[in-house]
């Protein structure tokens, strides 16, 4: 039977909430169509990870555990899923859309001649009947992601090449825990002949990984700012009423590439997902790309100063006007009225 | 021996704006409406090869685009900004090609200008935002490749050292020559047009924009053979048919769906101090905050 395959990340030592959240879903789809889900970790002193995921409901983890192969380098990685998938022949296979699944995901679809949807959204399975040879197909994996900048929504499928690959962004799946005494086998992959010294061509020099610092994610109340904030210092009136609310700063994509704030703080389709209870948006229009990362908050404040602004479709209150003159309103008069 | 650069580049439409003016009232986005741009991130790419030019001066920068026909735009403002050439890679059985096609189609250009000694891609184009192609550039020419660059810190004939913009921090990468890089949006912008190369270059012309024109070239070719910009198809890559457009594309597109923006009563308010205030009471007294 092919199975369920979800590429694991590690950072010293812990594993990827993104591939958690993979696991999650992974395990969900792998019940429905009765097959095991299998993971792969690649990386250098793994011993003991497979506590962090089995009660995700992982049946089968393939470990590449070799000091060259940590930190991440593109070819290794590659190299290594390659010929795992050729063996294990996994009916699907997801990988997070961070900078590590994003660099190896491609070049592995690239090799294997498989079909590959970044950033999905939703992954569900269907089927598919082709209107040309009539052909029909049970169970494909229904990859829907925006596409077009967010204006539109694409149901994307690879009818006849396996495995079934898809990238998914962190925050988009759910992280939940499958059964804490879930226990799967682990199989070792034997590198010797796999790990050949052309594959290391690429040296890291320095390498400064953070610790994400700000991750507006888990905050309640989100302040983002789009490209109509105006300036980087305007920006400062937004952190200064999320201080004052106990939140935390967004913007857009618009904003980021104007360089008025960090893209860490990005929210929208190529930034973070967010689910607050309270967005409010500075500035910005409201392009499909943005609110498809905060349309479900549970209460959205627009600020704009355009009332035909496609934003205002999404608000719960829509407040026509300048952010200069709005902003540091809603400070005073929060103040007065929690005093 | 010159050092050859190939950037690769793609034409977009300018999603990242969608004003009202392109929206249709039904809230769908009118795509007709959204202007043809040189994708951002690969223009950022384009100056990091600049760069490499004025540290070096052997270097020949060479743009590769594959699309219609007046995607020789991108090669026009390429040539605008300092690259020494450009090829259109255009044939209407590229159509429908997903990203494995393409970066299938790119690498056979990019094998025809051997020997090359860098590719350098933007990190994804924004009507797709898939940032697959670059890699699987690199993987079908079995090159090595560096993702995310935020700067070209060293380069030599051998190699290249490279500042990796990551989602949590930066790494600093070599890799040896020939290698493929994709350019993040944190790097350099791109400079300006140069107006001594605007001069040169306005009447760069493809072989189909050729046969459009009303006006003779003829002489003017003759004179600046620098001027005609080649279009290579499905014979001049020797592609093979099965894969590219849609027969070379694993991923098919199932369904397409316009989003269309659900109104929702909404609370219009002004800047006025009554309105704010009313708004900071109700958000108080349903625990929104405080």
């Amino acid at each position: 039977m092919n199975n369920i395959f979800v590429y694991c990340e590690i950072e010293d030592g812990q594993v990827a909430d993104v591939s958690l959240e993979l696991l999650t879903k992974g395990r969900k789809l792998a019940n429905e169509i009765n097959c095991k889900l299998e993971a792969a970790v690649i990386g250098h002193k793994l011993e003991g990870i497979e506590k962090q995921l089995f009660p995700f409901g992982v049946d089968i983890l393939h470990l590449a555990d070799e000091p060259r192969l940590a930190p991440y380098t593109t070819l290794p990685h590659c190299e290594v899923i390659v010929k795992l998938f050729e063996k294990i022949k996994p009916e699907v296979a997801i990988f997070g859309a961070t900078s590590v699944g994003r660099d190896l995901a491609p070049r592995v679809a690239s090799y294997l001649k498989c079909g590959l949807t970044a950033d999905c959204t939703s992954l569900v399975f269907g089927d598919h009947k082709e209107t040309k040879t009539g052909k029909e197909y049970k169970n494909l994996l229904y990859q829907i992601r925006p596409a077009f900048g967010g204006n539109i929504i694409a149901t994307i499928i690879n009818p006849d090449t396996r495995p079934q690959m898809a990238t998914v962004r962190e925050g988009v799946m759910k992280k939940e825990i499958y059964n804490e005494d879930h226990k799967g086998t682990i199989k070792k992959i034997k590198l010797d002949e796999v790990l050949r010294d052309e594959l290391f061509p690429v040296q890291i020099v320095e390498r400064h990984i953070e610790k994400q610092k700000v991750n507006i994610k888990s905050s309640q109340i989100i302040i983002s700012g789009g490209y109509g904030v105006g300036s980087k210092e305007n920006f400062d009136m937004l952190f200064e009423l999320a201080e004052v609310l106990g939140g935390e700063v967004g913007g857009s994509r618009a904003a980021v590439d104007a360089g008025f704030v960090d893209h860490a703080r990005q929210v929208g389709q190529t930034g973070v997902t967010v689910r607050p209870k309270l967005y409010i948006a500075c500035g910005i229009s409201g392009a499909v790309q943005h609110t498809a990362g905060m349309s479900e908050s549970a209460k959205i404040i627009a600020i704009n100063n355009d009332p035909k602004a496609p934003i205002n479709q999404i608000a719960d209150y829509s407040i026509i006007g300048n952010i200069e003159d709005i902003i540091p309103k809603m400070i005073k008069f929060y103040k007065k009225n929690t005093k | 021996m010159s050092f050859r650069i190939i950037v690769l580049a793609k034409q977009v439409p300018d999603t990242r704006n969608v004003g009202k003016d392109a929206m249709k009232a039904d809230g769908t986005v009118n795509r007709g409406a959204l202007p043809a741009i040189f994708n951002p991130e690969d223009l950022h790419a384009l100056e990091q090869a600049l760069r490499i030019k004025e540290l070096r001066k052997d270097v020949e920068i060479i743009l590769l685009t594959m699309g219609p026909p007046r995607a020789a735009d991108i090669i026009r403002e390429a040539l605008y900004r300092g690259a020494d050439k450009g090829y259109l890679i255009t044939d209407r059985k590229f159509a429908g090609s997903d990203t494995l096609a393409t970066s299938y189609v790119l690498s056979l250009a990019v094998k025809k200008l051997e020997p090359y000694h860098l590719v350098i891609a933007g990190r994804q184009a924004i009507d797709g935002d898939t940032a697959q192609v670059g890699p699987q550039v690199g993987e079908k020419l079995r090159l090595p490749q560096v993702t995310y660059c935020e700067e070209i810190q060293n380069i030599s004939q051998k190699e290249i050292t490279i500042k990796r913009r990551l989602e949590r921090g930066v790494e600093t990468v070599t890799s040896p020559i020939p290698t493929l890089i994709t350019v993040h949006s944190s790097a350099a912008s791109c400079r300006p047009r140069n107006a001594r190369l605007l001069m040169q270059y306005k009447h760069a012309r493809t072989v189909s924009e050729l046969q459009e024109e009303t006006k003779d070239y003829t002489e003017m070719l003759t004179n600046k053979p620098y001027l005609r910009i080649d279009e290579w198809g499905v014979a001049d890559l020797d592609a093979k048919v099965e894969q590219l457009g849609i027969s070379g594309s694993p991923t098919k597109v199932k369904k397409i769906e316009n989003v269309v923006f659900a109104a929702k009563e909404s609370v219009v308010l002004s800047s006025d101090n009554k309105d704010i205030d009313q708004l900071m009471k109700d958000l108080i007294e349903s625990h929104v905050i405080g």
